[in-house]
């Protein structure tokens, strides 16, 4: 395996997700130059790098929440960077999102912040918005008595579980989760993680996550990308951990590392 | 849309009771065939649902059946939405003592939903516990707890207001609590930078009070007097009620959202947790500088509002302008000015008192910091304004 292998020319079938060659400036300040990424139907793809690398800037790339200067974000064969309105609007309806403090909508309750796409996009009767918004709160583990809670009421880990319910409000086949399991005690982020290869499994989700916990990395992602030198270095797992850029190899061998590839994915 | 094909055995050949988009069925031999097609998604859900209500009455007529058999098998796409109407449908028959044949068994959304619903039914308690409430009880229930939350809010108030003194009093003894430059900080945002404001406004009020009195006092050839009703309007009453009134709107609602923002973003834990007192740090500095600020700006007011009133009984009334300051002599009383000052600072305690005492009940959402910005304005208002009548009732009874 070459050291830099080039991420998206191995043509996959069933990309998802393609981004090519984007580039992200803030000023002086470059965040990506000529990233490219690809993310395969039905999978967990991992996106790692270190703080202040772009991650999230690049999540809000492909969202549609941030234009790049240059570059394609092909989601599902359209280039979102090139919609505008009601298309671009379209897409967003058809993946979810969690944020990384949650970013659940704290002047509402718990269902009622799940019920808010759905109220946004479609006319449901009440009673089947409630049904909805409680099948939602027991699939991610919560008891339907949350759902009459706010958010500022939740603890760290009840707010990932709801803000999770809420991203997958409408049924999307792609989830976008920012740090899910940060924040989360060890038992809480392990169970996060079980409870997202259960959805993944049952619901066949295709996940991009930004994540910096070793531990979810090993246990969910089938592939992971990682952000060095502006650009995205892509491969499986394993192939990761044996990549000698020096900073990959950092990240998957320091000390962290070797506790947590004791639960590698099987 | 139905062909034979779409049963098999025994039902094969018949034809649906229905010709819906998404549901077909068949009541037949006392049994009912429930046949889902196309897209059950959430993006059809409003019309499944409508379609499913229409399959319960037409059931109901029907009379029920004990056996259900569902084929699942022309679904070109169930998502969890689509499969939880499906599973809640399907269900219900269940629970009506039909006995249920999922052809080809379940769909895999139908089966999580299952799970999901099994792994929770034992933890979950029962989601409404005071449904025996009734309008009665809800009601005196609601009044009994607002006449709560009135007595929890003076005691806060009142707990707020000891901790502010506490926190002067130390100022007082030394000068590192006063805090001087937030209190400079404070000084310049709610006073100088409030000046320009202000000035518009005392001046605006100049111009209507003189053109007012001067058509009024026309009629009776005292035109001289609307000198008097300027000057003394503006010294004792005017000047300083909309220089509070301004203040509260701009520095009122200021120091609640900041102060709640704040709040919300734990940082007022966190001045604890450093070993500061926020009394200290966030309301004796705002309290203490428009303390300072809005006498001041009051003084402006008093001065831009005599100008005001010079040029436009210049204008109204060919009044040379020394005749004016000379007149102006004559009207004011020696309290007169001090009538008005002396009230500014209390009026500005009320405002930067409520403000901070608002900002610092916020808790929890964006919509209280919201609400609490407006009930501070509000009250600050109202309170400048109660405090301006019992101050002239004050004034009356000392004949001052």
């Amino acid at each position: 395996m070459s050291a830099y292998p080039a991420a998206g020319l191995e043509a996959a079938a069933g990309a998802l997700i393609t981004a090519r060659n984007i580039v992200n400036r803030f000023g002086t300040q470059v965040v990506h130059d000529g990233l490219d990424m690809e993310v395969r139907e039905g999978e967990v793809f991992g996106v790692v790098g270190g703080s202040g690398s772009g991650k999230t800037v690049l999540l809000h790339t492909i969202l549609g929440l941030h234009r790049p200067n240059s570059g394609e974000v092909l989601l599902g064969g359209r280039d979102i960077t090139r919609l505008t309105g009601e298309e671009l609007r379209a897409v967003k309806r058809d993946y979810g999102v969690t944020f990384q403090h949650g970013a659940l909508f704290s002047s509402l309750t718990v269902r009622e912040n799940i019920q808010l796409p759905m109220v946004e996009f479609f006319d449901l009767p009440a009673a089947v918005l409630d049904e909805l918004a409680d099948l939602k709160l027991r699939m991610v583990g919560l008891a339907p008595e949350a759902g009459a809670k706010y958010p500022a009421q939740l603890s760290g880990g009840m707010i990932k579980r709801a803000a999770l319910a809420r991203a997958l409000a409408l049924d999307p086949k792609l989830l976008f989760l920012d740090e899910p399991t940060a924040g989360l005690d060890p038992i809480g982020a392990a169970a996060f993680d079980e409870l997202l290869l259960t959805l993944q499994k049952n619901l066949q989700l295709t996940v991009v996550m930004i994540t910096h916990d070793l531990d979810t990395i090993f246990r969910t992602c089938n592939r992971v990308g990682v952000i060095v030198e502006r650009k995205m270095v892509t491969d499986t797992l394993e192939g990761i951990v044996g990549n000698d850029h020096p900073w990959i190899h950092e990240y998957f061998h320091g000390p962290r590392a070797r506790l947590a590839r004791g639960g590698e994915r099987s | 849309m139905a062909t034979s094909a779409w049963f098999s055995g025994d039902v094969a050949a018949s034809m649906p009771d229905n010709t819906a988009m998404f549901l077909q069925y068949e009541h037949r031999d006392g049994a009912l065939t429930l046949r889902p097609v196309g897209r059950w998604s959430i993006d059809n859900a409003e019309v499944i649902a409508r379609e499913l209500r229409a399959l319960d009455r037409d059931h109901a007529a029907q009379g029920g059946s004990g056996a259900v058999r569902v084929d699942a098998s022309g679904l070109e796409a169930l998502d969890l939405s689509g499969g939880w109407l499906l599973y809640r449908r399907v269900h219900a028959f269940g629970e009506q003592g039909a006995e249920i044949h999922w052809q080809g068994g379940p769909p895999g959304q139908i089966s999580f939903i299952e799970k999901t619903l099994h792994d929770e039914s034992a933890a979950a308690a029962p989601a409404h516990v005071d449904e025996d409430e009734t309008d009665l009880t809800e009601s005196v229930r609601s009044v009994g707890q607002w006449a709560l939350l009135q007595v929890r809010s003076f005691l806060d108030a009142l707990a707020f207001f000891g901790r502010f003194c506490a926190a002067f009093g130390a100022a007082l003894l030394s000068a590192k609590h006063m805090r001087l430059p937030a209190l400079v900080r404070q000084v310049y945002e709610t006073g100088v930078q409030a000046i320009p404001i202000v000035s518009l406004i005392a001046f605006l009020i100049s111009i209507i009070i003189a053109y007012m009195g001067a058509s009024e006092l026309r009629k009776f050839g005292a035109e001289i007097f609307v000198v008097d009703l300027v000057t003394v309007g503006v010294l004792r009453e005017l000047g300083v009620l909309l220089t509070a009134i301004i203040v509260a709107g701009r520095s009122g609602s200021a120091f609640a959202a900041e102060i709640g923002v704040m709040k919300l973003n734990d940082e007022v834990d966190a001045l604890k947790a450093i070993g500061t007192n926020p009394t200290e740090v966030l309301v004796m500095p705002r309290v203490l500088g428009l303390i300072i600020a809005l006498p001041l700006l009051t003084m402006i007011a008093d001065i831009v509002g005599l100008l005001g009133g010079s040029l436009l009984t210049y204008m109204l009334l060919d009044m040379p302008p020394q005749q004016y300051f000379a007149r102006v002599q004559e009207a004011i009383a020696p309290t007169t000015f001090w009538v008005g000052m002396m009230k500014a600072p209390v009026f500005a305690f009320l405002i930067a008192f409520v403000g901070t005492l608002r900002g610092m009940q916020v808790r929890d959402s964006s919509r209280e910091l919201g609400r609490l910005t407006t009930v501070a304005v509000v009250q600050s208002i109202f309170l400048v304004i109660l405090a301006d009548a019992m101050f002239a009732v004050i004034f009356l009874e000392l004949d001052i």
